[in-house]
């Protein structure tokens, strides 16, 4: 097979047409009049998170709070480490962003006055179904727009620490593109499938981030010298046993507590941050009290089948489920676990470490959503606002000369592109990508403090996570691929390991248990004052380099 | 959890393969398959965009799937989803996305 070459030239450039893309470009078009090329790995309908819908709005300043509410009640749930100033200037745009979303199409419960509904003050009720194809089918109408999907970018061109474009390949036909920018926009998503998941069988990607978003971004911006920062408050959610559907709907859409085999609530006794949440139940299982459940039993048959409806609009397997088991929520608990660990930044800290305009430390490349750090719980619509917020600031940005290309950097990397495909090189008994995958996730899980080890880790652990990620590094490089479908898994593996060295030196440096669960140190297991510091790092001379920043308020 | 693909009821449109967020589907012959069922989400996009209603969702039996099935037909605003129970009974629950969820 022959690896065919294709240069192309925008002026904003965003890769990833998911939440944050997508609202990037159409904010983009409204302000200038320059071209937006989206480059996504499938296909923008439904790509990203947001594929199979999203049960509401989960971070919307409801009457009588304030922007500041939202930000003090994040920094309260994520232990002080978050950047006051991005929290701040997302939170004032949510409302806005709300707005524009329904005016798309979006369906939102409004009351005889024509509020919105709230389901406590930082939600509204939605049905968001087809939240994903209303944002598409937005960003398709709009001529200044340009897409260039099943197309997978895999590596920056960074010049005098300026971004002037990127690699990408296409996964349907051997074709390498090089694309150079005004101005680049990294909304690639978090990161799934670095850890074991709760199905490592066939059901490995029944996981509740998507296992398609596989931590480009991070990958990248590391391997580019970006600083990052939070990696290690990885983010473990609980979930509905098995489907690994949302919680929420349950236990704030009919009040369902968190009980234990015995019956008993627990969750007071264990705090009510996000981490303790999940903390307390795994505490709960292992100190024999399990499992845990959502009391569900005693709800009345018109919400059970209200339930059901919501569900389908979000997960839909948990209705399967309750329906061919005949176990519906009215009559019998509803069991709930903790996930493999991710790295999306949607929710905790994890990411780029950005300025107020998300721009990232590589000039004229910003982040938004779930790569960009430093904003926890921006969900959906904290996601628009970045997007927003970043695409203005290109806007601006884009008047500086456009860039150049290197024509023998492009030379190697299609050399070094065209060897992956080489068939002649597999031979019975090398590794594969998806063996290489599952030992890479293994070792996060017992190493790095995944699911069996109950998300406990120490320096030793770590220690040895960190060489035996190292030696996967190492055996990738061996890797074949027999078409461009295999060369993007191979990619995305190498992302991975990438991610998961940078993940164990945060999770390293990070000496204390700040957050349960979600970064839990065996061996330092109280919080230490002195730590209420971002960790922050960035790669030097082929190492991760960690950094530790005082923290910034709004 | 993951789907199955009828290929006798597939029309061969494409549409599914083209709406997959992994990319997982293709055709062959004229006929949609998913060769790797194992990477499926699960988000059931394909099952929504599919309009032959060849497209069937289900729960592995790794994470305690008894069987059942889940399909859905689109009618503009409407859709139509059914449950097919393991012993032959049918459950069907139509959402229509004017309305919001209760919860």
């Amino acid at each position: 097979m022959n690896l065919q070459m294709k240069m192309l030239d925008t002026d904003f450039l965003i890769i990833g047409g998911g939440t944050a893309g997508c609202y990037a470009a159409l904010t983009f078009a409204e302000q200038a009049a320059g071209r937006v090329l989206i480059v996504e790995k499938a296909r923008i309908k439904r790509s990203g998170c947001l594929a199979a819908g999203v049960n509401a709005i989960n971070a919307y300043i409801g009457q009588g709070k304030t922007p500041q509410d939202y930000v003090e009640y994040v920094r309260a749930d994520a232990a002080g480490i978050v950047r006051g100033d991005l929290l701040l200037s997302m939170a004032e745009g949510l409302n806005r962003v709300t707005r524009k979303i329904e005016s798309l199409g979006l369906t939102i419960l409004k009351d005889e006055n024509g509020d919105y509904v709230s389901r406590g003050w930082r939600n509204i009720k939605i049905n968001g179904e087809n939240i994903k194809p209303i944002l598409a089918e937005a960003v398709k109408k709009q001529p200044q727009i340009s897409l260039l999907e099943r197309v997978q970018v895999f590596e920056y061109i960074v010049r005098d620490g300026r971004m002037t474009g990127i690699y990408a390949v296409s996964i349907e036909e051997p074709l390498l593109y090089v694309i150079t920018a005004k101005a680049v926009l990294c909304a690639t998503g978090g990161a799934a499938g670095v850890y074991k998941p709760n199905h490592p069988g066939f059901s490995r990607h029944k996981m509740w981030y998507s296992p398609f978003n596989t931590g480009a971004g991070y990958a990248m911006g590391i391997l580019a010298g970006a600083e990052m920062t939070s990696l290690e408050m990885r983010f473990i959610a609980l979930r509905c046993k098995d489907t690994i559907a949302p919680t929420g709907t349950l236990a704030q859409g009919v009040g369902a507590k968190q009980i234990n085999a015995l019956g008993a609530v627990y969750e007071q006794k264990y705090g009510i941050t996000t981490a303790q949440r999940v903390y307390g139940t795994i505490r709960e299982n292992s100190e024999g009290r399990g499992p845990c459940y959502l009391r569900t039993v005693g709800i009345t048959a018109e919400q059970d089948t209200e339930l059901q409806k919501a569900y389908l609009n979000m997960a839909p397997s948990q209705t399967l489920r309750w329906l061919e088991s005949g176990l519906t929520p009215s009559v019998h608990n509803v069991e709930i676990e903790g996930t493999e660990p991710y790295i999306v930044g949607g929710h905790t800290a994890s990411g780029y470490w950005v300025d107020l305009h998300r721009e990232t430390t590589i000039r004229g490349l910003f982040a938004a959503g779930d790569v960009a750090g430093g904003c926890p719980q921006k969900y959906v619509t904290g996601a628009f606002v970045e997007g927003e917020i970043a695409a203005k600031a290109a806007v601006h940005y884009m008047s500086d000369p456009p860039p150049f290309m290197d024509q023998q950097q492009t030379a190697g990397k299609h050399r070094s592109l065209s060897a992956l495909l080489n068939l002649n090189r597999i031979s019975p008994g090398s590794d594969t990508t998806d063996a290489l995958e599952e030992e890479m996730q293994s070792v996060m899980d017992q190493y790095a403090g995944g699911i069996s080890v109950h998300y406990q880790s120490s320096a030793e652990s770590l220690h040895i996570a960190a060489g035996k990620i190292q030696a996967l590094e190492r055996r990738s490089v061996a890797l074949t691929a027999r078409d461009m479908q295999e060369i993007g898994y191979i990619l995305e593996l190498r992302e991975r390991l990438t991610l998961c060295r940078a993940l164990i030196a945060h999770m390293n440096a990070r000496c204390e248990t700040r957050w349960p669960v979600f970064c839990e140190r065996s061996d330092f297991p109280d919080q230490r004052p002195e730590l209420a510091k971002y960790i922050n790092s960035q790669l030097e001379n082929g190492g991760i380099k960690i950094v530790m920043r005082e923290l910034i308020n709004e | 959890m993951s789907i199955k693909i009828s290929a006798q009821q597939c029309i061969g449109c494409g549409q599914c393969a083209e709406v997959c967020p992994g990319s997982l589907i293709v055709l062959r012959d004229s006929k949609a398959a998913i060769p790797r069922p194992e990477r499926c989400w699960g988000c059931a996009s394909c099952v929504k965009e599919c309009p032959a209603g060849a497209i069937l969702f289900y729960l592995g039996t790794d994470m305690g799937g008894q069987g059942g099935t889940l399909s859905v037909r689109r009618e503009r605003h409407l859709l139509h989803w059914t449950v097919s129970k393991p012993d032959g009974g049918r459950v069907s629950i139509t959402l229509d996305s004017r309305d919001s969820n209760k919860y």
